[in-house]
């Protein structure tokens, strides 16, 4: 069935999943349904200890058997041990089919490869998959089907009860006796614990794994004790030094500094740019370079941020620090600038339902005017694929791409228009994972293309002096210095599907067929 | 023109393609290697085979490490690796055999 | 033979090593006004072969939508230079920038090569401009024959390493070392008709050093600055890019000159300036520049 970005998804796999094809962005507002639960063991008797010597006892004391699923957070990023040590004694102990739902999975996870392998390891599910696990993945190593969903797209599942975790595996930097997580004050600080919460709240057994015990009670809390089941204590969760880096140096290659430039400019004639605005952006050097570059006018005109959101780098705090900001609504922190800045008073940790979770009461990302986002490619329908390489790979994650594009007033994507020859500005994506009626404008090196769906903005712009181009040129641009690319030759078998943020089916990502010279 | 030892031009940077040329088993034998080959391997085939046809060369071990080269560059490689192999610097045919 | 490129517009000329394919397939994005596509210093020895078959392909199949393509070539101590040329020429390069120019006579020896590369290529005779760089003491004081030397000659350019290490003295960053060959190079220019342009500024991290001396040479009269880096230009064009002040001033003068030309009145004032015909180049230059800057929106 054609779904609504024009892709094709096969009835078998709706069948299988028992999904619908996405039907646009607001198919699904006014929802109503009731929230799934936690099977609750509940704990009365205060001489009862939460404490479990190893990795292996936990998973005894937690039933672990084949079929389930565990899950786990990725705010350890490429320090990330814990996912290896759980694989590891569950492999030991032969069991098979398991389901992995994790907030994302990436080169921290390359050694579970084997255990897709051979059959431990079933079915994925992840905001995307960089490193190994994706290329096992297209190559057709994984049984089941991957399910690659956005940060808010993983917690409309939990909540809604189409995942249910059998066991949460939290890594946390500090915990207590009974069960109280924080981001802070351990060996391996990842600063906030946002992606874990929603595990915490449904997942029927929730250990947490540490390796700083801290006096009871580790207060204030990230992850409260009431959900938390059991607590190991390990040598190490991460290498911190690969969890939380140094900030990165500001770029000084001239494409980003020009991208930002243009960006920026155009950000600042939009009527969202006013006493008051929000924000987000990524960690890519062209976003971090704009932040700079908006804050500079934000002094001269003296306009303030109401709110900044997402994931958090030293830009983004010193906007903080100079007065600039009311409030950071943090989501995940890239640098140990922000590890340490979390601490200030208005830098607040939020959870991944309150950023962008579709299926609650209302969450953070509704009230975003700006977003800034990078992709892999964009096509001529404004569709963004973020999880596909343009050799068909899975090597990316949506992480909260879809959720905050599809809410921004403004969605701003920002690339260079050539990844190498590979042209950023295409015909079709390879896979679509953010669909076009969510994207506002491309940025690129070569000029600026903005959605023809918003007339508004278009009419902003028209005595702004940027290079505006249409979709249709940008792409024809690069196809001129590149040439056209051939569509990369995929098997049948599909491997993966895209979820779009509200459940229904985006695109599907099929098994990948070694290049042949015909 | 014969290929008559070894020649090698490029670089493994990005953007740029390293090619290596020795003498054939009487045809052209192409090896490439590429980030790029889903997209774009026809396409480096085709550059290939038309630039050694300029050259007048049909007996050829020819390898490309491509890293994302444009058409330009792989030109260039292909020719800089062929004249290395046959020892010619100077008095190059600029726009004959070489366009 | 007047090649209408002789005076264009050429406040940035940005160094790019020919070899390079990352750095020459875009470099137009930046907006410089000149590339200089390097086979001199910038190619290793063992590499100057293939910088040629790059940058043949890149002057035939890039497009550098309407940036000048200036090749520097190897000195003419070199056994390079010659090939570079006919490489060059036959790409159907803008201009070539002769390196370490000491007399009249290294022009005339690179002249004679382009013209009898432009004869074996097929290109329109007078079609390649040259420019001299001047890199020693002896060149800074052979500065106006060196301009004289040729028709296709639209500029010389000062280059300040080789020069100050001759001068026995190095780059202080005050350009005190400078001031002599910065003074005779723009004398000697302005004496011949020709364009002047000032040597690079290494310290991409000092914003402000490389801004003030922009400023000291764009006082002083130059036409333009070598660059090394994209970064450069926006500074470049900043400071080279007349005031609205002076705008408004120099569309008066060439608007009043145009009218009362023809009523016969030789001088007159404007904003209560006395101008004569005198004020005419200058005013249209002005112009020129800030319709190149993209700052005038006026009709002249």
């Amino acid at each position: 069935m054609i779904n609504a970005v024009g892709r094709d998804i096969p009835e078998e796999i709706l069948k299988i999943t028992g999904k619908e094809i996405f039907q646009g962005n607001h198919y699904k507002d006014g929802y109503t349904y009731k929230m799934d639960g936690p099977m609750t063991h509940v704990v009365m008797d205060g001489r009862e200890s939460k404490l479990v010597p190893s990795i292996a006892d936990v998973l005894v004391k937690c039933g672990i058997r084949d079929g389930m699923t565990i899950s786990f957070h990725h705010h350890f990023r490429e320090g990330d041990y814990v996912v290896q040590m759980v694989m590891d004694e569950i492999h030991k102990m032969g069991i098979k089919d398991l389901t992995i739902c994790a907030s994302s999975l990436g080169k921290a996870q390359n050694g579970i490869v084997p255990y897709i392998e051979d059959g431990t390891i079933t079915n994925i599910q992840s905001s995307g998959v960089r490193g190994k696990i994706g290329e096992a993945i297209s190559a057709g190593k994984l049984k089941g089907l991957a399910i690659m969903r956005s940060h808010g797209g993983r917690v409309r599942a939990i909540e809604s009860g189409e995942t249910r975790i059998d066991i949460a595996f939290i890594g946390t930097p500090t915990c207590d006796d009974y069960g109280n997580c924080r981001g802070i004050g351990g060996k391996s600080d990842c600063g906030v614990l946002s992606y874990a919460i929603v595990d915490a709240d449904h997942a029927d057994k929730v250990v947490a794994i540490t390796d700083m015990l801290k006096p009871y009670p580790n207060f204030p809390a990230h992850i409260s004790e009431t959900k938390v089941d059991y607590v190991v204590v390990v040598d190490k969760v991460g290498d911190p030094s690969k969890i939380a880096t140094g900030a990165a140096k500001p770029t000084t290659d001239m494409r980003k500094l020009m991208m930002a430039d243009y960006c920026t400019q155009f950000l600042i004639h939009t009527p969202y740019f006013k006493e008051g605005f929000s924000y987000q952006t990524g960690v890519g050097g062209a976003s971090i370079a704009s932040t700079v570059s908006l804050a500079k006018v934000m002094q001269e005109r003296n306009i303030h941020m109401g709110f900044g959101v997402g994931g958090m780098s030293k830009p983004m705090c010193d906007l903080l620090v100079n007065g600039q900001v009311g409030c950071l609504l943090d989501t995940q922190d890239f640098d140990l600038d922000a590890v340490e800045d979390v601490k200030e008073l208005k830098h607040f940790r939020i959870s991944a339902g309150e950023y962008c979770d579709p299926y609650n009461k209302g969450a953070i990302v509704n009230k975003l005017d700006f977003v800034i986002l990078g992709a892999l490619e964009v096509d001529t329908h404004f569709n963004v694929n973020v999880v596909v390489g343009s050799n068909g790979v899975i090597t990316g994650a949506q992480g909260g791409h879809p959720d905050t594009a599809a809410c921004a007033k403004c969605s701003i994507i920002i690339a260079p228009l050539l990844q190498g020859r590979i042209p950023a500005v295409c015909t079709d994506v390879t896979t679509v994972t953010t669909p076009g009626e969510s994207v506002d404008v491309v940025v690129t090196d070569y000029g600026i293309a903005i959605n023809p769906a918003r007339q508004d903005l278009i009419d902003c712009m028209k005595d702004v002096d940027l290079p505006f181009k249409t979709i249709e040129e940008l792409r024809d641009i690069a196809y001129r210095i590149s040439g056209k690319p051939e569509r990369v030759q995929f098997s049948d078998r599909v491997v993966g599907i895209i979820e779009a943020r509200d459940g229904t089916v985006m695109d599907v990502v099929r098994q990948t067929k070694p290049f042949e010279f015909s | 023109m014969i290929i008559q030892k070894p020649g090698i031009a490029g670089t493994l940077e990005s953007s740029d393609a390293q090619v290596t040329v020795e003498p054939g088993d009487g045809k052209i034998e192409f090896e490439l290697e590429s980030a790029v080959i889903n997209q774009y391997g026809l396409q480096i085939r085709k550059i290939t085979y038309d630039t050694l046809k300029r050259l007048g060369i049909d007996n050829v071990k020819i390898k490309i490490v491509d890293k994302g080269a444009l058409d330009c560059t792989l030109k260039a490689r292909i020719e800089g690796a062929v004249y290395r192999s046959c020892n010619q610097y100077n008095d190059l045919p600029w726009g004959g055999a070489i366009q | 033979m007047k090649n209408p490129n002789m005076k264009r517009l050429r406040r940035t000329m940005m160094f790019l090593n020919a070899q390079k394919p990352g750095l020459i397939k875009d470099p137009y994005i930046y907006k410089p006004d000149s590339i200089m596509l390097d086979l001199e210093d910038a190619v290793a020895e063992n590499q100057k072969d293939a910088a040629r078959f790059s940058l043949y392909h890149a002057l035939k199949e890039i497009d550098y939508h309407g940036v000048e393509r200036v090749i520097r070539i190897n000195g003419l101590d070199t056994p390079y230079w010659q090939e570079d040329i006919r490489c060059a020429v036959a790409g159907g390069c803008d201009a070539i920038r002769i390196p370490k120019t000491e007399s009249a006579l290294d022009i005339h020896l690179v002249e004679e090569k382009v013209l009898a590369a432009e004869k074996e290529f097929g290109r329109p005779e007078g079609s390649t401009l040259l420019m001299a760089a001047i890199e020693s003491a002896r060149g800074v004081m052979k500065a106006l024959d060196i301009c004289d030397a040729s028709e296709r000659l639209f500029g010389i350019a000062l280059s300040g390493g080789d020069y100050t290490k001759d001068l026995q003295t190095h780059i202080t960053g005050t350009g005190i070392e400078l001031m002599g060959a910065r003074q005779n190079l723009i004398i000697a220019a302005r004496a011949a008709g020709k364009q002047c342009f000032d040597k690079v500024y290494t310290n991409l991290n000092d914003t402000e050093g490389f801004r003030k001396d922009v400023e000291t040479i764009h006082l002083m009269g130059f036409d333009g600055k070598s660059i090394i880096n994209p970064r450069q230009i926006r500074i470049v064009h900043e400071i080279f890019t007349p005031s609205q002040k002076d705008i408004a001033f120099s569309e008066k003068v060439v608007k009043e000159i145009d009218s009362k030309k023809a009523q016969g009145i030789g001088v007159f004032t404007v904003d209560g300036k006395m101008i004569d015909i005198a004020f005419y180049d200058g005013a249209k230059r002005t112009i020129e520049l800030a319709k190149a800057s993209g700052v005038y929106k006026g009709e002249l």
